[in-house]
């Protein structure tokens, strides 16, 4: 062992990593997804409580979601056609009869020290959910991978805990700690994957894959704001290691905390390693909790099996059973909208993008908001144009997402209808956006009041032009000379003289018109 | 202070105040004198209302002056069992852990009851969490039994059967998780009833086990119970396990004491070994009476009954295991050793510790264990079937009968401190009434006269299908009607005076 690697091994946070490409050599990584989505019903689970994400802490509270004695729950209908939506949404069998199910254990911010949820009667089980992967190196096409869908159901969520004092932000070592139970009994759904194999050294990219296809299909159905930053998906990724070629499962960890599409590729890509420097030393994976941690993107063991809990579940004895009846089912997948991967098919032949194209514009976070944008009437070429140029520049720079921009989709087609107007020219345009973000109010508005209009006279930009000629002798008697090419410097002086506000196009005509270039 | 209007029954005193002839508040003043004068020897009370009791009689006065129209039982005074929350009054469940609780919120029958204009004198004692057959484990001393004060009063509702049995109120309220109406009834010589489950709403009981507890009346006539019956069920929205349907016609049925051509099925499952020779025989007479009125009498088998004990053992403490959970410090009632040192987790076992009684800790743990895993499917999973063949047996016995009846319980009050000490001594006194509460059906305890070797009450339960809780009132209206005829009063009129000698 090198003096590093038992320095490292010492350190229980910073154990010893396999390569990653070695790792992926010698076993096959299997991999298996919780998520938990928040629902967006008006209000909770299991009382009339706002479910809306916020609020004071412990305002939006009643003797139901307190678990005060006495308290009894009645399930929300919304939440359970909701969560019929998704399980259809992801082909799963729906119950014809199913239970809510205690999950008992002790926890402060669990008002009832036990949380309802369902247990071996899931509403919704056995679906799947097809995503693509990009492959890393570009070289081949996208692959497709089926990931199996074990169980989707429904629960209530808990409170909230902050603790505070101590290093970490974790309750050891924190001086107290506060509950917040405005999210207790907000409604929750966890969708749970079988375990997809075979992915080899895509797993990372997978499990992204799927966490980012889920959210979008989510979205589509408007059941939930799926916001990973605000908590209303979150995801627990389970990881194990097979040697290669080995049908036996390995020992696997489950990661929590990992709280965004970034994280999930790189939870997998971090446990892998670890996970293979523990088998490569002869050892055992221990099954257990481990906590992802976003800044060093490593994880740390969390609860270890001695602590592993018993939550003595049974049926819920406060609730009547679910029997949602064939004809609601019915009328719920009938309700369904386009799904995601299927919109996406549609527009890329409407649009005429290639694979990576649309990829990309997916990756960027711009898809929904180029489609509003060509609804607005913008060609599908401006719409991406700007979305992907200009506006994800402004986003990145201000490191906000590419929807939280203060630009609305009309107000980019605006844009694009006045540069295609000849109004605006790109450089001009690029000013109105800026305005627009800066919150000086629609392109028009900004065009108005930074007076932002392309020049047209023709007389007054003849001026112009006659003065660059005049000023750039040299470059004119290369033009004059049939070094067409060398206008463009000229170009740019007459859009230097005038602020950018000149017609490109129109001035380089006249130059060569003046230079006698063209007819 | 026994006076007239103490000695009325409920439905004397809804006419009397309807007619101005008293009003409500000279009722509820009688009582509460009443109970002052009895309180040092019964102890059926954890908490006197006596100020908001008349506050609620002056609005019944005034709304009478005001020419509105009264319910039934407008003014009619109540004893409620402490485990149901009440918005002004404190809410223990016989418990130090809720010690000085005070829920923020109205249970849904406290609601009707205040709605009907009926007027809560207080909260009466029970068993710590409704668990008990005998108040005894009530963590602020027991009830004390009105016919021989050194004996139970049967729980967990003592103070409720023990508060209408001395005529400190002619109403009573109770919850019957395992018999903890009808026993209580049956030793204090009164009316008790086990709605159909879900016929009156849960929500605001405190839990014992979710799928068993019922609220119910208590009084000392059968047609009282049945028009407190008709205020405090029907449909709250409040309790998913509430029944959306009409209340089966008590009221009607306890105003029509008439069997004649009805099938009464004899249990042939509660006698013998354990059965007191004075409870069998007045059983057996309060039998002949009803053939005598015209029933037709047969005799039905119910094998699975003798297993009811162990799964309500099972079932019961699985569930208390859980609702009880909640009570952990954090945010209200009892928190013991938050000194700034200790964990939340510490906090909440010295909590638990110092706040449970010992019959609730060994609930606790039994259903700890029957839940764990391992062990749910010979433990929790089993009984549930074994209550699947319990029911059927009902549905069965049903099938021959239009009603059953045994004994309300095998022996008559026993002395305080005499199955202190002994659990299983203790949970047989539920031996005849934990069926129902499996099954979920209609069951009533009604006086059916004295054990001839100790004086005291027999109660004779009479049992009817899922729904069809107005059986059972007629049949019981049937028996009051007979016994009246033959003692020339009901039974509860024969409760000593209990004066004021401590």
């Amino acid at each position: 062992m090198t003096e590093t690697a038992a320095r490292a091994a010492a350190d229980p946070a910073r154990p010893p990593l396999t390569p990653y490409d070695e790792a992926i050599t010698r076993y096959d990584p299997v991999i298996g997804l919780e998520t938990h989505v928040e629902l967006g019903t008006v209000t909770k689970m299991f009382c009339g409580c706002p479910a809306g994400f916020g609020g004071e802490p412990n305002t939006r509270v009643c003797p139901v979601c307190l678990g005060l004695p006495g308290s009894l729950p009645v399930a929300n209908r919304s939440a359970v056609e909701y969560t019929i939506q998704i399980g259809l949404a992801l082909h799963c069998s729906i119950a014809s009869w199913c239970r809510f199910a205690r999950k008992n254990y002790f926890y402060p911010d669990m008002p009832k020290n036990f949380q309802i949820s369902q247990y071996d009667e899931p509403l919704c089980t056995n679906g799947w959910l097809d995503v693509t992967v990009d492959d890393p190196g570009g070289a081949d096409a996208p692959q497709l991978v089926r990931v199996e869908i074990e169980r989707v159901h429904l629960e209530e969520d808990t409170g909230k805990s902050s603790h505070v004092g101590g290093a970490t932000g974790r309750i050891h070592g924190a001086d107290y700690s506060l509950v917040d139970y405005n999210r207790a009994g907000i409604p929750l759904v966890e969708i749970v994957t079988k375990p997809v194999a075979g992915t080899g050294a895509l797993a990372p990219q997978v499990a992204r894959a799927y966490v980012t296809e889920l959210r979008d299909l989510i979205r589509a159905l408007g059941v939930s704001d799926v916001r990973m930053e605000e908590g209303s998906l979150r995801c627990d990724v389970n990881l194990s290691l097979a040697p290669r070629g080995s049908a036996r499962l390995g020992t696997r960890t489950e990661t929590k905390n990992v709280n965004s599409l970034r994280s999930v590729e790189r939870a997998v890509h971090y446990e892998i390693q670890r996970q293979a420097a523990v088998l490569d030393a002869g050892g055992r994976v221990i099954q257990e909790t481990r906590h992802f941690h976003e800044e060093s993107a490593l994880t740390t063991s969390g609860r270890s099996k001695e602590e592993a809990q018993d939550y003595r579940y049974f049926p819920e004895p406060d609730l009547a059973p679910l029997a949602p009846s064939a004809d609601w089912v019915e009328r719920l997948g009938a309700g369904l909208p386009e799904f995601p991967a299927a919109r996406r098919a549609r527009l890329q032949a409407e649009w005429g993008l290639s694979g990576p194209d649309m990829a990309a514009l997916r990756n960027a976070g711009a898809l929904d908001l180029v489609a509003a944008t060509v609804a607005a009437g913008a060609s599908p070429a401006d719409a991406r144009k700007w979305w992907l140029g200009e506006l994800s520049r402004h986003a990145n720079e201000t490191a906000t997402e590419l929807s939280a921009l203060p630009v609305t989709p009309g107000q980019v087609a605006r844009v694009a209808e006045l540069v295609n107007s000849g109004a605006l020219n790109d450089k001009l345009a690029r000013q109105v956006l800026a305005g627009v973000i800066a919150g000086e109010g629609d392109p028009d508005e900004v065009v108005a009041s930074r007076g932002l209009a392309v020049v047209s006279d023709e007389g007054e930009l003849m001026a112009v032009v006659d003065e660059a000629i005049e000023a750039n002798p040299d470059v004119a008697g290369k033009v004059r000379a049939g070094k067409v090419a060398a206008a463009g410097a000229l170009v740019g002086a007459v859009m230097k003289a005038t602020r950018g506000q000149a017609d490109a196009t129109r001035a380089r005509e006249l130059i060569l018109q003046r230079l006698g270039q063209s007819g | 202070m026994d006076t007239a209007l103490t000695r009325m029954t409920a439905s004397e005193l809804a006419t009397l105040i309807a007619s101005g002839e008293a009003s409500a508040v000279e009722v509820a003043q009688a009582h509460l004198d009443r109970i002052a004068a009895t309180e040092p020897k019964l102890h059926a009370f954890l908490h006197i209302a006596a100020d908001k009791a008349l506050e609620a009689a002056r609005a019944v006065d005034a709304r009478r002056a005001a020419g509105q129209a009264l319910g039934p039982l407008a003014g009619v005074p109540l004893a409620l069992k402490d485990v149901f929350t009440t918005a002004d009054m404190p809410t223990t469940c016989g418990s130090r852990i809720l010690g000085g609780w005070q829920p923020p919120y109205d249970a849904t029958i406290t609601e009707r009851l205040r709605r009907a204009g009926i007027v809560i004198l207080g909260k009466t004692n029970m068993d710590e969490f409704a668990m008990g057959s005998s108040t005894e484990n009530s963590a602020f001393g027991p009830s004390r039994n009105p016919w021989d004060t050194s004996r139970v009063p049967g729980g967990s509702s003592g103070g409720s059967s023990a508060a209408v049995a001395a005529r400190q109120a002619p109403l009573g309220i109770g919850t019957d998780t395992g018999g903890s109406i009808r026993q209580p009834a049956a030793v204090c010589g009164i009316v008790g009833v086990k709605p159909t489950y879900g016929g009156s709403s849960r929500y605001g009981v405190v839990a014992f086990a979710s799928s068993l507890d019922t609220p119910g009346p208590l009084a000392r006539t059968v047609l009282d119970a049945a028009l407190l019956h008709q205020v405090m069920s029907g449909h709250d929205p409040l309790d998913s396990t509430s029944i959306d349907g009409p209340v089966p016609p008590v009221v009607e049925a306890a105003k029509d004491p008439d069997v004649s051509g009805m099938k009464v099925g004899v249990v042939a499952e509660f006698r013998g070994e354990g059965y007191q020779p004075g409870v069998l025989a007045r059983f057996q007479e309060a039998v002949e009476l009803l053939e005598a009125a015209g029933a037709k009498i047969i005799e039905v088998s119910c094998p699975h009954f003798r297993y009811a004990l162990p799964v309500y053992y099972l079932i019961a403490p699985s569930e208390c295991s859980s609702n009880l959970a909640r009570f952990d410090a954090m945010r209200y009632g009892l928190r013991v050793g938050d000194d700034g040192t200790r964990s939340a987790e510490e906090v909440m076992s010295l909590t638990r510790a110092a706040g449970f009684g010992a019959e609730v800790k060994r609930r606790i743990m039994l259903g700890t264990y029957a839940l764990s895993s391992g062990y749910y499917d010979a433990y929790y999973g089993k009984a549930q079937q074994v209550r699947t063949l319990i029911s059927r047996d009902f549905e069965a016995a049903f099938c021959q009968a239009d009603v059953l009846v045994s004994p309300a319980t095998p022996t008559t009050a026993f002395p305080i401190g005499e199955r202190a000490d002994d659990p299983m001594a203790m949970y047989l006194a539920d031996l005849c009434t934990i069926p129902s509460n499996l099954a979920g059906n209609a069951a009533l305890s009604v006086p059916c006269g004295l054990a001839d070797e100790d004086g005291l009450p027999v109660g004779l339960q009479i049992m009817a299908p899922v729904l069809a809780d107005d059986r059972v009132y007629r049949v019981a209206a049937t028996a009051e009607a007979a016994f009246t005829q033959r003692w020339g009063h009901v039974l509860a009129d024969e409760v000593p005076e209990l004066a004021e000698t401590r």
